[in-house]
């Protein structure tokens, strides 16, 4: 299974940490597994659906959306930070 | 070399991280930077701030940005403290402490460091204000044009 966790604002309007996605439904890279969470509609598609200001991380990572994932892989989906 | 990345909810002394730094017989500067909770962010009126973290990546992020400074500057020591939680006004936020043969690369590399950590540390604010509002902090343009600056054109 692939861990996908939620930081800030993104887990905020999603009310939830985390979910497990199972491989075989989360295509091949980051951008397919974004598109797969937002095919779950009303606030999945909003706030997964389109925001280009969105970043993923992978393994604990900031990677581009075009980054591989596989099984086992910890993702994780957040808001530009505002640190410091 | 002695880095220390703390991410911790407890106030730190900058004192305490100075006199660390101190030490060596060959450290000729030493810069420090020191970030405040201020009364105004993205709004007027902010009594306060809660600091979320992804723990993990964080202290893995900072230790990134340390070694990418190594590259750059001859650097001594680094000392990295972030604060976590609930925050009041004039509360510390982060220390970023760097030791250096000479002033050049301690306020070069610790300027990075703070640059850095700005748009790469996975640190998220969230304000409240005078009416007990909350609301998460947007990324500031000027973070990302001050982070811009350290990119190497060639790269």
């Amino acid at each position: 299974m692939i861990q996908v966790l939620f930081f800030a604002s993104v887990r905020d309007r999603l009310g939830v940490e985390s979910v497990s996605v199972d491989p075989a439904d989360a295509g091949e890279t980051l951008e397919s597994l974004r598109r797969h969470l937002a095919a779950r509609g009303g606030a999945w598609e909003a706030v997964l659906g389109s925001d280009d200001r969105l970043l993923g991380a992978v393994n604990h990572n900031i990677v581009p959306m075009h980054t591989l994932v596989f099984d086992g892989d910890e993702v994780a989906f957040f808001p530009p930070v505002t640190g410091g | 070399m002695a880095d220390v990345i703390r991410v911790s909810a407890a106030d730190f002394d900058v004192a305490v991280e100075y006199a660390a730094l101190r030490g060596a017989s060959d450290t000729g500067a030493i810069a420090l930077f020191v970030g405040l909770v201020r009364d105004f962010g993205d709004r007027p009126d902010v009594r306060g701030l809660v600091l979320e973290h992804y723990p993990g990546m964080t202290e893995k992020s900072l230790a990134a940005l340390v070694v990418e400074a190594r590259a750059r500057w001859a650097v001594q020591d680094v000392r990295i403290v972030h604060r976590v939680g609930a925050l009041a006004l004039a509360d510390q936020i982060v220390l970023v402490g760097v030791s250096a043969a000479h002033r050049a690369d301690a306020f070069a590399a610790c300027e990075f460091l703070m640059d850095r950590l700005k748009t790469a540390a996975p640190f998220w604010k969230r304000e409240t204000d005078a009416s007990g509002i909350s609301r998460w902090v947007d990324q500031k343009a000027t973070d990302l044009s001050r982070e811009a600056r350290w990119t190497d054109p060639e790269e």
